[in-house]
């Protein structure tokens, strides 16, 4: 698309390197304004939106007939067996919670360092998060076997006198997925708070105001509330920084407390963190581009927002190779038999096709992301994301299944294949995302018009910015 | 004694941030305090134009935290230690090391709730009715228009003057609020 990549004269946002701006010129802020809550507002859905949403709507009620057909038939209908009991559930758990991890960076870390960009891309960011986590619980849920009894997991005084296991990362991770989830949903929704108020102000229909009004719980732009307001979202941006690498980190805990080999590391925690935030900005880029281009906000969502995505992806990616080579390096310098074995089990074993297909994905592929060109071009940068997210699924799928199918003892060797029955719950929950995208950018406004308005505000000097028509 | 029956504020529309921030300014050196001013997004300055300097949401928050930290801890420590020991090949019941995850996710769950609430608490929200809400340009207040309304509960509100005084403002309108 080479009428994006050309810089016009100065207008806002524009760095002073010439790099492309974080918005583009001639807005004002009722035109900013109307532009993103029109999609919302529209009175007529478009057509390709229907086609998207039945699609993805078929998909999740794929997911609730395998959920239907588990819970009468028990997890027997996927393919774990011992010694290989995690499979599926937990490959896709890790890597829907990884997904997740963006939409935070983007919109509490990015925000804690002044980076102006994410504004265009925090709102579906988070969205992107909240959803993926709602996915990543389901995993866990189910592969418990009894979900009904999910709540054993909670501390609570109950008749059978006992209480679970603190010392043990299973419920470590049972707090850093819900905390997680709570204070993304809050995040969320307090950014929300006026835009709603927006939305309310502009639609039409009765129904839609009072549901928006409702939402927005009377938000009027006090210069009260602002500042209140303000700060706190500055604040929980502090609290949500550390929250999200701790979750990650609990999750690699999962695996790297257990005694097993390739996965009783140290590495781990940080290694996860950066796949996690690797593989999330690849779902950005896959979600950011279509939508972008399908309503139209080049403006908002420019090839700067692209490009810069696709730095931090080629940074953690690079320190995601660092781990797989620091992890083989460990594991024949440790000396220790177990490691070693597992190593060259993973590269050369019934697994190897999986191995080398996640070096490619995750460390060759990206390795084009060196080059302005490609960074500058969407389709190219959809298609790296695409397979970024294949390399860091498989990349939990070779952890969990090749370091579990041959423990200490070749006695209680095994091998996995996942059933059909996985199978359909993966493809459900994609589909199940999808369809919670699709009614996220058609009844909330995907990008933050306040934080938009702010941006163009502090760009041209307050004075300066009035309200006269786009030219 | 309500001098002004019936009457909320009165309220005056501005074309820009900086033209409200300065006649924010200048109605607060006029001595005017019970007012506030309404815009589509965070103007830097407002709040302490309006002579709001500071706000308890940190503290609360703070507070949120430490009771989050403290009741995680004593929560495993009681599970653990107090109502269920469990020797473990003779490792130390207070085993305080593994339980800092769920101490630090308990402590950032009640800050963050405490920030929500907190803030919904402090603004007073969810407020479904307000009288600005009655008059018609103030739906504008979420998209690109700037108000200040000096509020009826001003000591130094007086009908025809104030009006006068925020007609001097060089404001689009100037508008009565009903209560």
């Amino acid at each position: 698309m080479p009428q994006e990549t050309e810089t016009t004269a100065m207008h806002p946002g524009e760095a002073s390197d010439g790099a492309p701006p974080v918005l583009g010129p001639g807005y004002t802020f009722r035109s900013i304004s109307e532009k993103i809550s029109s999609i919302t507002l529209a009175q007529r859905t478009p057509r390709a939106w229907w086609l998207g949403f039945a699609v993805t709507f078929a998909f999740t009620m794929l997911l609730l007939y395998t959920i239907l057909y588990l819970l009468f038939q028990g997890v027997g209908i996927w393919g774990i067996n011992v010694p290989v009991a995690w499979g599926f559930a937990i490959i896709n758990f890790v890597w829907w919670i990884g997904i997740g991890h963006a939409g935070t960076l983007i919109s509490a870390i990015l925000l804690l360092l002044h980076q102006k960009w994410r504004t265009s891309i925090n709102r579906f960011a988070e969205a992107m998060t909240l959803f993926a986590v709602a996915n990543a619980g389901l995993f866990p849920l189910f592969h418990m076997g009894r979900p009904w009894f999910f709540y054993w997991l909670l501390p609570y005084p109950n008749t059978m006198r006992v209480w679970p296991q603190f010392r043990s990362p299973l419920v470590w991770d049972v707090f850093a997925v819900s905390t997680y989830g709570t204070v993304s949903l809050l995040f969320w929704y307090v950014g929300l708070i006026p835009d709603l108020a927006t939305l309310r102000d502009r639609a039409r229909n009765r129904f839609v105001q009072i549901v928006y009004g409702i939402l927005a719980m009377g938000w009027r732009g006090s210069a009260y509330h602002w500042k209140r307001y303000e700060i706190t979202y500055l604040i929980l941006a502090a609290l949500a920084t550390p929250l999200v690498l701790s979750v990650h980190t609990v999750v690699s805990f999962d695996f790297s407390v257990a005694i097993l080999p390739g996965w009783h590391s140290t590495i781990f925690p940080p290694y996860f963190v950066a796949g996690a935030i690797y593989s999330g900005f690849a779902m950005v880029l896959v979600l950011a581009i279509p939508l972008r281009t399908f309503y139209g906000l080049q403006d908002f969502i420019t090839v700067r927002h692209l490009q810069n995505m696709a730095k931090v992806m080629l940074a953690t990616g690079l320190i995601v190779g660092y781990g797989y080579g620091l992890e083989a390096f460990m594991a024949f310098y440790s000396g220790n038999l177990y490691e070693k074995f597992t190593q060259v089990n993973r590269m050369f074993g019934p697994y190897a096709a999986s191995y080398w297909a996640l070096i490619f994905c995750n460390v060759v592929a990206i390795q084009v992301l060196w080059f302005k060109s490609v960074r500058n071009n969407p389709v190219w940068l959809f298609l790296v994301s695409l397979i970024v997210l294949v390399g860091m699924w498989l990349e939990r799928y070779v952890i969990v299944i090749t370091s579990l199918h041959r423990d200490y003892l070749p006695s209680s060797w095994g091998n996995y294949s996942p059933t059909m029955w996985d199978w359909t719950m993966y493809l459900g929950t994609i589909g199940f995302f999808l369809a919670l995208m699709f009614l996220f950018v058609r009844l909330l406004p995907m990008i933050s018009i306040s934080e938009m308005q702010t941006l163009l505000a502090e760009s041209k000097e307050s004075g300066a910015a009035t309200n006269e028509e786009k030219p | 004694m309500d001098t002004n029956p019936g009457l909320y504020g009165l309220l005056a529309e501005f074309d820009s941030p900086a033209a409200l921030l300065q006649a924010a300014r200048t109605a607060y050196e006029a001595g005017y305090r019970r007012m506030d001013a309404y815009a589509p997004f965070p103007i830097e300055g407002l709040p302490d134009a309006l002579g709001f300097h500071r706000t308890k949401m940190p503290l609360l928050i703070l507070l949120g935290g430490i009771v989050g930290a403290l009741s995680g801890f004593a929560l495993q420590y009681y599970c653990a230690v107090v109502s269920y020991p469990l020797n473990v090949g003779g490792r130390p019941l207070n085993s305080w090391p593994s339980w800092i995850p769920v101490t630090f996710e308990l402590t950032v769950l009640l800050a963050s709730l405490t920030a929500v609430l907190g803030l919904l608490a402090l603004c007073g929200l969810p407020m479904p009715y307000h009288p600005l809400f009655h008059v018609p340009r103030f739906s504008r207040a979420t998209r690109d228009a700037f108000f200040l309304c000096i509020e009826a509960v001003d000591p130094r509100f007086e009908r025809t003057a104030t009006k006068a005084f925020l007609a001097g403002l060089n404001p689009r309108e100037v508008t009565e609020v009903p209560q």
